[in-house]
C-alpha cells in the first residue's frame, strides 16, 4: 500500500510518546522512588524502609486491609442491589420503558462525583434533610448524626458505583434468549432454580467485568471516605496523599501508592483467570 | 419472572416498589441538591424559607451568588479550558490508537494494546502521583544538565493537563475502535484501486465513517475532564479546576452557592448527555 509506512509511523509515534512517557516512565519512577530513602548520615540510598515501615506500623498496614475489605464488602452490596435492578430493566420491563430506564439510570453518573456526596452530606448529616423530616415526624427527637460513619461512607462509594455495575449486567442480560427461561419454567424449575442454573451462569461475564470495575475505583476512591467516612475511617488513599501533600515524604508514599497499585492489580488479575476472561474482552 | 411468565400480584407489586425505591435512592442528593439552592437561607439544609434567587444573582456582600462569586468563576473557567484542551488531544492520539490497533499489523502490538488498556485498570490516585513524580524527576533533570527551569513540569495547569489526557485517551481509542470494526474495508480498498492514496482514503472515506464515534468521544473526554478529581488533586498547581475548589469548600462548611453551582452543573451535563445520545441514536 502506498505511504503505508508512512501512515504506520503517523499512527505509532504519539501513541508510543503516549503510553512511554505518560504511563510506562512514571510509573518506573514510582517504584525507583519507593527504593529510595535516607540513611542516618542523611545521605540518599537504596532502601526497603519504606515498605518495612509499612508492616511495621501498624495503622498503615490495618488501614490498608480496612480499604481492601470494605472494598469488597461494598462491591457485594453493589452486586445483589443492581442484580435485579438490571434483571427489571433488561427482562421485566416493557421495550419501550426500557430506552427511557436507561437514560434515566444513567444520567445521575455524568453529573461530577463531587456534587453527589454533596448531595449525601445535606441528607445524612446532623442539620441534614433527613434529620428535618425524623424530626418532624416525631421519630427521633435529637438529630441523628448519620454522616462521618462507616455505614454512611460505604452507602456513598456503592451509590458512586452503581452503574459500573448494572450497565454491563444489562448489556449480558439482554443476550440471554428468554425462551430458556421459558423452558425452564414449563419444565417445573422454580425461580431460585432459574437463577441459580440459568441467570447466573449466563452473567458470569458481566459479573467478572462489573466487579472489577466496582472493586477497583472503591479500591482508589479518594473523595467518598474523605468527605463521608468518620475520623476513625481512613482510607489507604489518604495515607497516600497525606504522606506527598501533608508530610512531603514522596519516597513512603511511593511506596503506599505501589502496593495500592499492586493489590488492585493483583484482584483484577484474579478476577480474570478465575472467570477465563481477557483484559481486552472485559474493557469491551 | 420474565414477561412472559405468570407471576402473582404480591410478586410483581414489590418488585415494582423496589425499582421505585432505587430510582429514588438514585436522584434523592442531586434533587435535594437542587431544591436547596432555592431555599432562602444562609445554610444548605431545611427548613424551608421560601424561594430565592439569592444564591445565583445576589452581588454580596452578605450573600454571594454564583454569578458574582469571581473565584468559583475562575475554577469554572480553569476546568473548562482544561476540559477543551485535553479533549482535542485525546481525541486526536485515540483516533490514531484506532487505526494502529484495528489496521496496522507489527511486532509487540499485543504488548502495546495491553499498555494502552492499563490507565483502565491504576486508581487514579497513583496516576495522579507518579505523574507528579515523573514530571518533578524530568524538571530536576532539565534544570540540572540544562539549566532550564520548566515551569510547567511543576503541579500547574498543563500538568493537569497531561495527566488527564493520560487515561481518558483510553476510553476514545476504545469508542472509536469499536466503531473501526465495523467498518467495511472494502470500501478502502475500492478508493485505493481507483487511484486514491492512503491519506485521501481516510480523510475521505473512513474519518467520515467515524464522525460519529468521534464526536461522541469527545463529548465524553469533556465531561470526564470537567468532573475529574483524583488525578487533578496531585497536579494542580495554584488554578484549581472546579471540582477542587469544590472539594476545598465543602470541606470547610458549606454555603448554598455550592447548590446552586450544583444545580447549573447537573443541568449542563444532563443537556450534553442528552444532545449527545440523541446524536447517537440518529446516526446509529
Amino acid at each position: 500500500m502506498k505511504g503505508s509506512r508512512l501512515a504506520f509511523a503517523i499512527f505509532l509515534a504519539p501513541v508510543a510518546a503516549w503510553l512511554f512517557l505518560l504511563i510506562v516512565l512514571p510509573h518506573v519512577d514510582l517504584l525507583l522512588m519507593s527504593l529510595r530513602g535516607k540513611d542516618e548520615l542523611g545521605e540518599r540510598v537504596w532502601t526497603l524502609a519504606n515498605y518495612m515501615n509499612f508492616f511495621t506500623e501498624p495503622v498503615y498496614w490495618l488501614t490498608f486491609v480496612r480499604t481492601a475489605l470494605y472494598a469488597v464488602i461494598t462491591t457485594a452490596i453493589t452486586f445483589c442491589i443492581a442484580m435485579p435492578v438490571s434483571f427489571y430493566i433488561a427482562k421485566v420491563a416493557r421495550p419501550r420503558v426500557q430506552g427511557a430506564l436507561m437514560v434515566l439510570l444513567l444520567l445521575p453518573f455524568w453529573v461530577s462525583e463531587l456534587v453527589r456526596v454533596y448531595g449525601w452530606m445535606i441528607l445524612l448529616r446532623e442539620s441534614g434533610v433527613l434529620n428535618f423530616f425524623l424530626m418532624k415526624l416525631g421519630l427521633t427527637q435529637k438529630p441523628v448524626e448519620m454522616l462521618y460513619t462507616d455505614a454512611a461512607m460505604i452507602l456513598g462509594l456503592v451509590y458512586t458505583s452503581m452503574l459500573f455495575m448494572v450497565v454491563p449486567l444489562v448489556s449480558v442480560m439482554d443476550s440471554l434468549d428468554d425462551s430458556l427461561i421459558e423452558a425452564a419454567y414449563d419444565l417445573g424449575a422454580g425461580k431460585w432454580t432459574i437463577w441459580r442454573t440459568i441467570i447466573i451462569p449466563h452473567c458470569k461475564p458481566g459479573i467478572t467485568s462489573g466487579a472489577i470495575v466496582v472493586f477497583m475505583l472503591t479500591l482508589g476512591n479518594y473523595l467518598t471516605p474523605n468527605l463521608m467516612g468518620g475520623k476513625n475511617s481512613l482510607w489507604f488513599t489518604e495515607q497516600i496523599y497525606n504522606q506527598f501533600i501533608a508530610s512531603f515524604n514522596w519516597n513512603q508514599g511511593s511506596a503506599f501508592g505501589f502496593l495500592l497499585l499492586a493489590l488492585s492489580s493483583l484482584i483484577i488479575w484474579l478476577g480474570l483467570k478465575l472467570s477465563r476472561q481477557k483484559l481486552g474482552e472485559v474493557a469491551s | 419472572m420474565i414477561r412472559t411468565l405468570p407471576t402473582s400480584r404480591a410478586y410483581d407489586w414489590s418488585y415494582t416498589a423496589f425499582i421505585v425505591l432505587y430510582f429514588v435512592f438514585l436522584f434523592a442528593p442531586l434533587v435535594v441538591t437542587c431544591v436547596l439552592a432555592f431555599n432562602d437561607s444562609n445554610f444548605p439544609s431545611l427548613p424551608w424559607y421560601g424561594f430565592s434567587l439569592d444564591w445565583f444573582t445576589s452581588p454580596g456582600p452578605e450573600r454571594v451568588g454564583i454569578f458574582h462569586d469571581a473565584q468559583n468563576l475562575r475554577a469554572i473557567k480553569t476546568s473548562f479550558t482544561t476540559a477543551v484542551f485535553v479533549s482535542i488531544f485525546s481525541t486526536a492520539v485515540g483516533t490514531l490508537a484506532s487505526f494502529l490497533f484495528e489496521q496496522e499489523d507489527f511486532r509487540f502490538k499485543n504488548a502495546l494494546y495491553f499498555l494502552m488498556l492499563a490507565p483502565l485498570v491504576i486508581p487514579g490516585v497513583i496516576l495522579g502521583i507518579s505523574q507528579l513524580l515523573a514530571a518533578n524527576s524530568a524538571g530536576t533533570f532539565i534544570d540540572e544538565t540544562l539549566g532550564i527551569d520548566v515551569p510547567f513540569l511543576r503541579p500547574s495547569f498543563w500538568l493537569v493537563v497531561l495527566g488527564q489526557f493520560s487515561f481518558i485517551t483510553t476510553f476514545v481509542t476504545l469508542v472509536v475502535s469499536a466503531r473501526l470494526k465495523k467498518f467495511d474495508r472494502s470500501l478502502e480498498e475500492a478508493a485505493l484501486n481507483l487511484g486514491a492514496n492512503r491519506f485521501q482514503v481516510i480523510w475521505h472515506i473512513t474519518l467520515k465513517f467515524l464522525r460519529p464515534a468521534i464526536v461522541g468521544a469527545g463529548a465524553v473526554a469533556f465531561l470526564m475532564s470537567f468532573e475529574n478529581f483524583n488525578t487533578t488533586l496531585f497536579l494542580v498547581g495554584s488554578e484549581p479546576t472546579l471540582p477542587i475548589n469544590l472539594y476545598l469548600q465543602v470541606r470547610d462548611g458549606s454555603t448554598p452557592v455550592i447548590n446552586a453551582i450544583s444545580l447549573l452543573l447537573i443541568l449542563g451535563t444532563s443537556l450534553l448527555v442528552l444532545v449527545n445520545l440523541s446524536f447517537s441514536r440518529k446516526k446509529a
